[in-house]
């Protein structure tokens, strides 16, 4: 496919994705919190657009889009956040707690820093090439796990991509009272380098991740891509302090659009049309399934003992 | 006669040796120092790849050690003073014990940490304290404790080779303790039962009707069969001991088949009185046996001091267990 339309079907894909889950939640139909993307869509789009299927990633609470431009399925993802049986973990982790294949997420900030660090450190030892990505956000920046890990990942030369996506608000903590210093600099205490891009244009994050990944990829030891980013939805559902006008105004920015001016408007409806009949079926599907049960003891031996045979 | 330190410095060579995952990271633990304790002395040398040493990190530690785990390595790490496992409770509570369980059984987190603990060295309030206490009870995080009648090799060896992530406790005393099997006489005076099973719960029993049950773990085990001696030619109180060496997930019925003989359970843990160890196990054998009576003998609720003097009265010792037995047995 066509690299502009790959990159605008994966955006929209997650676009529709979390739209039609806050609209479940505002129905009802869904229980519990979530975080969703909406907005930052380019991040997702333009990283996994030039990662290899085989690296291993950790996302964080804000994860749906990631999981999509991995590969993730939209119908196991809905299931996972209905409580389904046949969700991503069989209903047990939902919105931020999943793992399928090689893509892990955890809901503490700073924590899944040192664990995708030492994923990185385990795939080096093993020699496989794959690299561990981990997406962490402004608001990640006030925990000090971060930096224990940037220390060591230096120290040991680890092959991972530091992903900050900076969406402007800890929850409803603007950066201004949240981040002193400055961003780049936290990385580059470290010598660890910075890839910097205050876009929302897919194009120019695609060819920026695409850099930093190379330079992991040859061996270059730890590297930092920070995107400062718009998230135009609130935190989770309806904590979101910010002016309306204000909510407008960085609608500006929205990826889709921006991106979505380089494509035919053929090919712009029938992206549409695709988005919106795969996530039908998806949540349909998924509403279908049948609830979990609860298994107090964990079998011996049983399914997918994936990590232990890597 | 090996004394335990050697023997959980062998088993580390040993899991080393025939199992090519195996990496030790840790502070300090490099030789010629080979960790604050020695634990990891000539490792290092034997193995320069799998030993690595790191900053001052003790979250990062753990974290990049659950990390390793995820993608198939079996890393071991050691926090160099138990203390310093609260700088690790987000790496163990949140990610090592719920790994397995909320994705739904797809992966495994073969972590061990290692962390010596305990005072009575005069190491003060942060270096001194028993913190196994906080990590009990945590769902798929298992905490398991050597002691010196048990082979604290095997004990090691079968916590590198589980699926799931362990807390391994090691009292500093007990480092030095040289292996009960070998301490030709001392134990003679008793009959020990054994549960099966990789972290294995011990039942001694004496040779005539025992007047109340012991539980107890690590290193005050020592300190038990020392009172459990004094009672027996002092005062011609015999007791039964049951020593675990796994604390959580516990099974507690080796320790519900002595109080069926005795009736009388007294529970002996350097961690601090309130809410510990002993609290639960008396609560679970109230619960399921009747009529039963219970006291314990802990730390107290107290920061520990630096001072010999002021230590020596805040921790549990010798002569505390043997009032308590004496005051349990006239009940």
């Amino acid at each position: 496919m066509d690299n502009n339309l790959a990159l605008f079907k994966t955006m929209l894909v997650i676009r529709r994705f979390e739209e039609r889950l806050l609209a479940e939640f505002s129905a009802g139909k869904l229980a519990g919190t979530t975080h969703v993307s909406i907005g930052q869509e380019a991040d997702a789009a333009g990283i996994f657009s030039v990662t290899d299927p085989e690296d291993v990633v950790f996302s964080n609470h804000r994860g749906h889009g990631h999981f999509l431009a991995y590969g993730g399925e939209p119908y196991r993802l809905a299931a996972e956040l209905m409580g389904k049986a046949t969700g991503v973990v069989g209903g047990r982790g939902g919105s931020q707690h999943i793992h399928w294949r090689n893509f892990y997420t955890n809901g503490i900030q700073g924590g899944i820093v040192p664990v995708a660090t030492g994923m990185a450190l385990a795939e080096k030892i093993k020699a496989t090439g794959k690299i561990a990505l981990v997406f962490i956000g402004d608001g990640t920046l006030g925990e000090g796990a971060l930096y224990e890990s940037l220390n060591m990942a230096a120290l040991w030369k680890l092959p991972i991509l530091f992903v900050l996506e900076n969406n402007r608000f800890a929850q409803t903590t603007p950066v201004e009272k949240g981040v002193a210093g400055s961003m780049p600099g936290r990385f580059a205490a470290f010598g660890i380098p910075v890839w910097e891009r205050d876009s929302t244009d897919v194009l120019e994050i695609q060819s920026a991740a695409g850099e930093a990944v190379g330079v992991v990829r040859s061996g270059g030891g730890p590297v930092s891509l920070i995107i400062h980013t718009h998230r135009f939805s609130a935190h989770s559902k309806g904590d979101d302090p910010r002016l309306p006008e204000e909510l407008i105004r960085i609608r500006q920015f929205d990826p889709l659009i921006i991106h979505g001016a380089r494509l035919s408007k053929n090919d712009r409806e029938k992206a549409e049309a695709d988005a919106i009949s795969s996530i039908d079926e998806a949540f349909l599907r998924a509403s279908a399934d049948p609830l979990p049960g609860l298994t107090v003891e964990v079998p011996a031996s049983d399914v997918g003992r994936s990590n232990l045979e890597i | 006669m090996p004394i335990v330190l050697e023997r959980l410095n062998y088993a580390l060579q040993h899991a080393m040796e025939s199992d090519e995952r195996v990496y030790l990271l840790g502070e300090d633990i490099l030789d010629p120092y080979g960790g604050a304790f020695k634990v990891t002395r000539g490792l290092s040398t034997k193995f320069p790849k799998r030993v690595l040493t790191t900053p001052i990190s003790e979250a990062a530690i753990v974290g990049m050690a659950n990390g390793m785990a995820l993608r198939g390595l079996r890393p071991v790490a050691e926090i160099m003073f138990g203390d310093f496992l609260t700088l690790t409770a987000d790496q163990l509570v949140n990610h090592a014990a719920k790994f397995r369980w909320m994705y739904n059984d797809q992966v495994r987190v073969p972590v061990v940490v290692r962390a010596p603990m305990g005072g009575r060295r005069g190491y003060g309030p942060t270096h001194s304290q028993s913190l196994e206490k906080m990590f009990l009870g945590v769902p798929g995080l298992k905490v398991v404790v050597p002691n010196s009648l048990g082979d604290p090799a095997e004990l090691l060896c079968a916590a590198i080779a589980d699926d799931d992530p362990v807390l391994f406790i090691e009292h500093k005393l007990l480092y030095t303790c040289p292996m009960s099997v070998s301490r030709e006489g001392e134990l003679v005076d008793f009959q020990i039962e054994q549960t099966q099973g990789a972290y294995p719960a011990f039942t001694l029993r004496p040779a005539n009707t025992p007047r109340l049950t012991i539980a107890c773990y690590g290193y005050n085990f020592e300190l038990v069969r020392s009172a459990a001696l004094e009672l027996m030619m002092e005062q011609e109180i015999f007791v039964e001991i049951v020593l675990f060496s796994q604390l959580s997930p516990f099974d507690l019925e080796p320790l519900f088949l002595s109080l069926e003989r005795t009736g009388k359970l007294l529970t002996v843990e350097e961690g601090t009185r309130s809410l510990g160890w002993g609290a639960e196990v008396s609560a679970e054998a109230v619960e399921r046996l009747a009529g039963i009576k219970v006291r314990r003998v802990a730390a107290l609720d107290l920061p520990i001091a630096n001072g010999k003097n002021l230590e020596d009265a805040i921790l549990p010792g010798l002569q505390d267990i043997v009032t308590a037995a004496l005051e349990l047995a006239a009940r």
